[in-house]
């Protein structure tokens, strides 16, 4: 129970502190730091990205853009300018390669506050709660276009949380505080990793970008797997990790395929074993691996 | 149970379940829209940015992202906060705070990324933003007869957007009231009336084209400026006004006034001293 309660104690003690929690440490650096190049310019005169996430202009000359923010206002009637088009299209194109949901993990602010719910709720040992299911998002999404061109209004920005918070941290807080707040209470009492995980649409629009996302993280040392049930346990999507870390015996590759995986790392840092590293989604386990030895024992 | 009865029962779950998050989906929109519906107005003091769309457009095409407000050189700009009135991450500005100083490259317009602020907007002469109206008839300093006249004088477009209008002053009797007449084929919509008002109340206020403006009657036509365009009346001329007038005299309407017909003949003298004269030699 203590296992479960502090996922990742094993990692710790064989691998140290550091070690486990560098891939975490990483994603909150590169959260913080865009975050920072945003705020350099309104905060020290330093202009390096203006504007916030739904479109930015870095360095005066590239534009970035939110491919979800443009497809709403498609669906709103609206032709846009070419600028917003390139920019949408760059960023498109980067998730394609790194995994839509890397822009969960490793740079929406929404994911640490969501983060922190699900730490506690571990440290509190907090078992109630809605399981939603996980489906919802993708009829949330298919809501947020449907009303967008119902409305002619991008309708969901009234309430998206994930660009209210960014927008207000550079812009001004307002009152969205109580957003974050909100968010928070509702992931720590209401539904386990409710929002980022089962709800929110902004995700699961990126996540259709990762159908054949080169970058994936695999079970690449599966054989060694002891169940201690670490990385299901830190995991937003745990649902990913069993076909590639308990699929040998079915013949399922060790990449984990699933759209929805944020590829956030965490299952590195707090495996003992090391199972989990980056790969490709190529990625082919070389014969010389114990497998056929493993497969067995799994079957016994 | 059947391997098909099987087969459709989870079919049926499967059904359920998804109608499930479905409904709940289309719930969560419903609210959604109605609450739109309630945030939807702009409230009449916020002023979208030069060469925004009409509203319903622009809430479809403006990706809140800010752009605008950094390159706004006057800080006019700012993106609507949470819980503003202004929909939120929108730009809008406040005329009486910071007006719109109208600069000729327009870089709000420049930045926009998605055609939120029209780029075929390219002199800011032509930008409508809104449209000021002396709303206060009675506090307004030039409307008491005084020489205020400081909402013409900031006017970027002095004499197009707003004129003095000379008016006999009835209170006096004997002064002329410079009354502020706003021009809406200039006007811009900019502020700096608004914002330079001297009462502590703006008398001069940039509103919404809509809620400033009325509108002619479909099927109205000015006839003077038919007549104008036409060179000529386009009726038939009225049967000429008989004025009851002595013989000899006609009236003009367009400032001569009483006129006497030169072939007239009078019993007076045209020079009231031959009357005097007349009289001197009528009493020797």
């Amino acid at each position: 129970m203590t296992a479960l309660l502090r996922p990742g104690a094993d990692a710790i003690e064989l691998k140290g502190w550091w070690r486990a929690h560098q891939w975490l440490l990483l994603r909150r650096l590169v959260q913080l730091g865009i975050l920072a190049l945003f705020l350099s310019g309104p905060w020290f005169g330093v202009w390096i990205i203006k504007g916030n996430i739904a479109s930015s202009l870095t360095l005066e000359v590239l534009p970035l853009s939110d491919p979800y923010l443009l497809t709403q206002s498609l669906f709103a009637g609206h032709w846009p300018e070419t600028t917003i088009v390139i920019g949408a299209l760059i960023i498109a194109a980067f998730y394609f390669l790194v995994g839509g949901r890397v822009y969960c993990g490793w740079i929406c602010l929404v994911n640490p506050i969501t983060d922190l719910a699900a730490w506690l709720r571990q440290r509190l040992n907090i078992k109630d709660g809605a399981r939603l299911p996980r489906q919802s998002r993708y009829w949330l999404l298919a809501m947020t276009l449907i009303t967008a061109g119902i409305s002619g209004s991008l309708l969901w920005e009234l309430v998206n949380p994930v660009t209210i918070l960014y927008r207000s941290l550079i812009f001004g807080m307002g009152m969205a505080g109580i957003v974050v707040v909100t968010l928070f209470l509702f992931d720590l009492l209401l539904a386990p990793r409710g929002w980022c995980s089962h709800l929110c649409p902004m995700g699961a629009f990126y996540s259709l970008l990762a159908r054949y996302t080169p970058l994936r993280i695999s079970a690449v040392k599966r054989e060694s797997c002891n169940d201690c049930m670490d990385c299901y346990a830190v995991c937003p999507e745990p649902q990913v990790i069993p076909p590639a870390l308990k699929g040998a015996v079915q013949g399922i590759g060790p990449v984990i395929t699933g759209i929805n995986c944020t590829n956030c790392a965490r299952c590195i840092d707090v495996c003992s074993k090391d199972v989990f590293r980056f790969t490709t989604r190529f990625y082919k386990p070389t014969k010389t691996s114990s497998n056929t030895f493993k497969q067995s024992e799994v079957l016994s | 149970m059947g391997k098909a009865d099987n087969k459709v029962d989870q079919l049926r779950r499967r059904f359920l379940r998804a109608a499930g998050q479905a409904c709940g989906a289309a719930l969560l929109g419903m609210g959604l829209l109605t609450y739109s519906r309630q945030t939807q107005p702009l409230p009449a003091m916020a002023i979208r940015p030069p060469g925004a769309l009409a509203e319903a457009d622009f809430l479809g095409a403006c990706v809140r992202c800010g752009l605008c407000v950094r390159d706004c050189p006057y800080h006019t700009l700012k993106l609507a906060e949470l819980g503003d009135t202004v929909i939120t991450g929108t730009p809008y500005f406040t005329a009486r705070d910071i007006p719109c100083e109208m600069c000729d490259d327009i870089p709000c317009v420049v930045a926009c990324p998605t055609g939120a602020l029209n780029k075929s907007l390219t002199n800011i002469d032509d930008a409508r933003m809104g449209l000021a109206a002396l709303v206060d008839q009675e506090n307004c300093l030039n409307y008491l007869g005084l020489r205020c006249d400081v909402c013409y004088r900031v006017c970027p477009l002095i004499n197009k957007a707003i004129s003095l209008e000379p008016q006999h002053n009835p209170r006096t009797g004997k002064h002329t009231l410079f009354i502020p007449i706003v021009h809406s084929n200039a006007c811009t919509g900019c502020g700096k009336c608004e914002h330079a008002c001297v009462l502590p109340e703006a008398a001069i206020k940039v509103l919404p084209t809509q809620l400033a403006k009325g509108a002619p009657g479909r099927h109205y036509r000015l006839g003077w400026e038919e007549k104008q365009k036409a060179g000529g009346s386009l009726v038939e001329p009225d049967k000429e006004h008989e004025y009851n007038l002595p013989k000899g005299y006609r009236y003009d309407y367009e400032g001569q006034g009483l006129i006497k017909e030169n072939d007239t003949q009078t019993p007076f003298s045209h020079n009231p001293l031959d009357t005097l004269n007349k009289q001197q030699e009528q009493a020797k």
